[in-house]
């Protein structure tokens, strides 16, 4: 019998190198996250309520995978699940190989910070810090006050280079109540960026937006897919959006119902 | 670092946070301001007690004391003479103060002290209560041809003026006794006239017109004589005057007043008896102390001890009350007063350091200070109570932000840092706030209190009660200290349950909350 492997912090930081995205082919590439058999029960007035009823999922090295289905179906759970948000009530979440969901809450907490992005439909950035400062969180929460002063140019840069290349070079100051519904989520996704992330999980990004603006963001997300390999989940429940994904999963009622490229 | 910034941003965009900040600030400042104003007067008070009173004191049993000074002041030089500066030897004796003032008879109980000249300025402050510059140099019971001080010596700025002592000295005395002078031999001119028939026989006189020249020779002429010199507590000779802002003098340095004592028994006289004197004032004793300057009254030692019928006419040995000592360190105290009580047999004497003497007087005053600290400090803690409420309230505004940071990675221990630091930064404006705030007061608490009593027409502070004309006040860095520290420290304990609660959430479930 294999022993289980637990993802360990001090592994965090093994790049994959995915295969060339020129060709959009994953059957070959390295297993980046899994899902096996999750179930997820809510209990509400001492009911359990199921959510998720045995979800299999994978995603490989630099694939984009859209992730659609109704209200209520568990698309949302089922991203909290993959992304240690939630703790599923069965089954396990794999990341690089390594089960990631029976971790401990530091080892999730450096998991969520280091190698996952995430992007939300109300884009959730705080009211109180200016763009740049929200982009800069994830740095700030990585690194102890000492260090982060020690490379504070070195953030700051890196930072700005993520908001001009989502095209929010001239709000850095802005809070985020100045900015539009569009500017906001291009801020949360260099916000979710700005660690350098393996997997960018994106709870629907465009939910809130409008067809062109969402199509926008949509463009930026394919860019980094494209360019940088980056690994996403997204979930959606438009098939429009979810089809520029290199392959869509339908979720029904907590199930896996087809996946198709 | 982000604890730290949005610990900050919070206190900075959360306006409802300055009502707790102004609370913090509120009370800090009480407590600074209370604390030293208490201080203030403590330091006021002991430095007038010990002012009066040596470091140590070394009594006899009773009001008659112990007989030969010297030999009891070399024996304490032999226990204890490495530490000690000076001493001096005293008699206190209960007794009555009479004078008159406008036809008026003025009768107190006072407190009459034999002090001696040359050593008694030495061991103790009692020459820098002197309204005299000349008394404060080298102590005298002369009278002096004037220069009292008008305006007081201690307090110049905000003084009461008394006028009174303008005129005090031989100038006083000089005047009234030539007035004196003028009423006698208008009061001969009448009997004379009246004639020889008129005035009633001696039937024991003798002697005829030779005595009745020897009588002329010896009389006491007060403008140019004057009795043995007297040093009068100020509250017993003085009024103030609230409707002319300034003291009244009833008998001023020049005058003569009449003490009387009761004798020292002995076996010549088994049983004592009132045996009075009249002295002549030559300088007041103000240590602004209300309870010693309305009591005490100072004379020559030598003078007291006669008096008294304290001198055994056989051997001329004279018994003393008291030995005062100074000690070259004061903190020695102590120990010089144990050592004594190991020497002395204690049924016959009493070694006291000037604290024991005053011990419960100090101890109630800590005592005031400590429930003043602790009911002030309630301040603070409804301040801590109200940080606690605001805190929660924004844990619930806040509870989406704190599911997004920790969808980025925050810790709990992280959020909860959030919260703390909140409560920290909270804490530390306010208490720096309070302590500007409560040091400015403390600095400017005389016009305060001139602005107060010109508003409300009423004396916030009577100089005639406290006899400070400035509000005493000391400030403590070690005192202040600790009210900045823990007003910093309940702001912070405030915020735990807060933070603890908002670390405590589930992500998902902050991040859904509407």
């Amino acid at each position: 019998m294999q022993a289980e492997v637990h993802y360990a912090p001090s592994a965090a930081k093994k790049r994959i190198d995915p295969r060339p995205s020129a060709a959009r082919d994953f059957d070959d590439a390295e297993m980046h996250m899994a899902a096996v058999g999750l179930r997820k029960n809510y209990r509400k007035a001492a009911v359990d309520i199921p959510v998720l009823k045995g979800v299999d999922l994978e995603l490989r090295c630099g694939e984009f995978l859209a992730i659609v289905g109704q209200s209520g179906s568990g698309k949302s759970t089922l991203l909290h699940c993959l992304g240690t948000l939630d703790a599923p009530t069965a089954g396990e979440v794999h990341f690089l190989g390594y089960r990631i969901d029976h971790l401990a809450a530091t080892h999730r907490d450096r998991l969520r910070n280091e190698e996952f992005g995430m992007i939300f439909q109300f884009y959730h950035l705080l009211p109180e810090l200016s763009t740049l400062e929200n982009v800069l969180m994830p740095l700030m929460i990585q690194h102890g006050p000492w260090s982060y002063f020690a490379h504070r140019r070195r953030h700051v840069a890196a930072a700005k280079e993520l908001l001009d290349k989502v095209g929010l070079s001239h709000r850095l100051k802005h809070r985020p109540r100045e900015l539009s519904g569009g500017e906001m989520q291009r801020a949360a996704i260099a916000r979710a960026l700005v660690n350098r992330p393996q997997i960018l999980l994106a709870d629907e990004p465009t939910g809130n937006l409008d067809q062109t603006t969402g199509a926008e963001i949509l463009a930026i997300l394919r860019t980094l897919n494209r360019q940088e390999n980056l690994s996403i989940i997204m979930v959606t429940h438009d098939l429009t959006i979810a089809g520029q994904a290199d392959r869509v999963v339908r979720l029904a009622a907590g199930r896996v119902e087809q996946a198709s490229p | 670092m982000y604890k730290f910034l949005l610990g900050w941003r919070y206190l900075r965009t959360r306006w409802i946070a300055l009502a707790s900040i102004i609370s913090v600030t509120l009370g800090v400042a009480t407590l600074i301001v209370v604390n030293s104003v208490m201080a203030g007067f403590t330091h006021e008070m002991m430095e007038r007690m010990h002012g009066i009173l040596a470091d140590v004191i070394f009594e006899g049993p009773g009001l008659n004391g112990f007989p030969d000074a010297e030999r009891h002041m070399e024996e304490i030089r032999r226990v204890a003479g490495d530490y000690i500066e000076g001493m001096t030897p005293v008699v206190t004796v209960p007794a009555m103060l009479t004078y008159e003032f406008r036809g008026h008879q003025f009768n107190r109980q006072i407190l009459l002290i034999g002090i001696d000249e040359a050593t008694h300025a030495s061991v103790s402050d009692f020459a820098k209560y002197l309204q005299h510059p000349d008394n404060r140099r080298k102590l005298s019971f002369s009278l002096h041809e004037r220069g009292y001080d008008v305006v007081d010596h201690q307090s110049p700025q905000n003084a009461v003026p008394r006028p009174d002592l303008e005129r005090a000295g031989w100038r006083h005395r000089k005047m009234w006794g030539q007035r004196k002078k003028e009423l006698l031999q208008l009061e001969a001119a009448r009997r004379r006239q009246q004639g020889p028939s008129q005035t009633p026989q001696d039937p024991f006189a003798g002697g005829g017109a030779g005595r009745d020249a020897q009588q002329r020779d010896n009389v006491f002429d007060e403008t140019t004589h004057q009795h043995v010199g007297v040093i009068i507590g100020k509250g017993l000779i003085s009024q103030y005057l609230p409707s002319e802002q300034a003291d009244r003098f009833l008998a001023i340095p020049g005058d003569d007043v009449q003490l009387t004592v009761p004798t020292m028994p002995s076996s010549m006289n088994p049983k004592p008896t009132g045996e009075s004197r009249v002295f002549t004032v030559v300088d007041v004793y103000e240590s602004k102390m209300s309870e010693y300057d309305s009591q005490f009254v100072f004379v020559p030692l030598r003078e007291l001890q006669d008096f008294r019928g304290m001198i055994d006419p056989s051997t001329d040995v004279a018994n003393i009350t008291s030995i005062q000592i100074k000690l070259k360190n004061e903190a020695d105290g102590e120990l010089v007063r144990d050592k004594l009580r190991a020497a002395f047999r204690a049924e016959l004497y009493g070694i006291f350091t000037w604290q024991d003497k005053q011990s419960s007087l100090l101890t109630a005053v800590a005592l005031e200070k400590s429930i003043l600290n602790i009911l002030l400090f309630l301040i603070i803690a409804v301040a801590g109570f109200g940080i606690l409420a605001i805190f929660y309230m924004i844990v619930v505004e806040k509870t989406r932000d704190i599911g997004v940071l920790k969808s980025l990675g925050a810790s709990r221990s992280g959020v909860m840092g959030i919260f703390l630091s909140y409560g920290l930064s909270l804490g530390t404006v306010g208490a720096g706030a309070g302590l500007g705030l409560g040091l400015l007061f403390v600095h400017y608490i005389n016009e305060v209190r001139d602005v107060l009593e010109s508003i409300t027409g009423t004396k916030v502070f009577d100089p005639s009660i406290y006899y400070f004309f400035r509000i005493p006040t000391i400030v403590e860095p070690l005192t202040v200290g600790w009210v900045v520290m823990g007003s910093i420290a309940i702001a912070v304990l405030a915020s735990v349950l807060p933070a603890r609660r908002a670390a405590r959430l589930h992500p998902v479930e902050a991040l859904r909350y509407e």
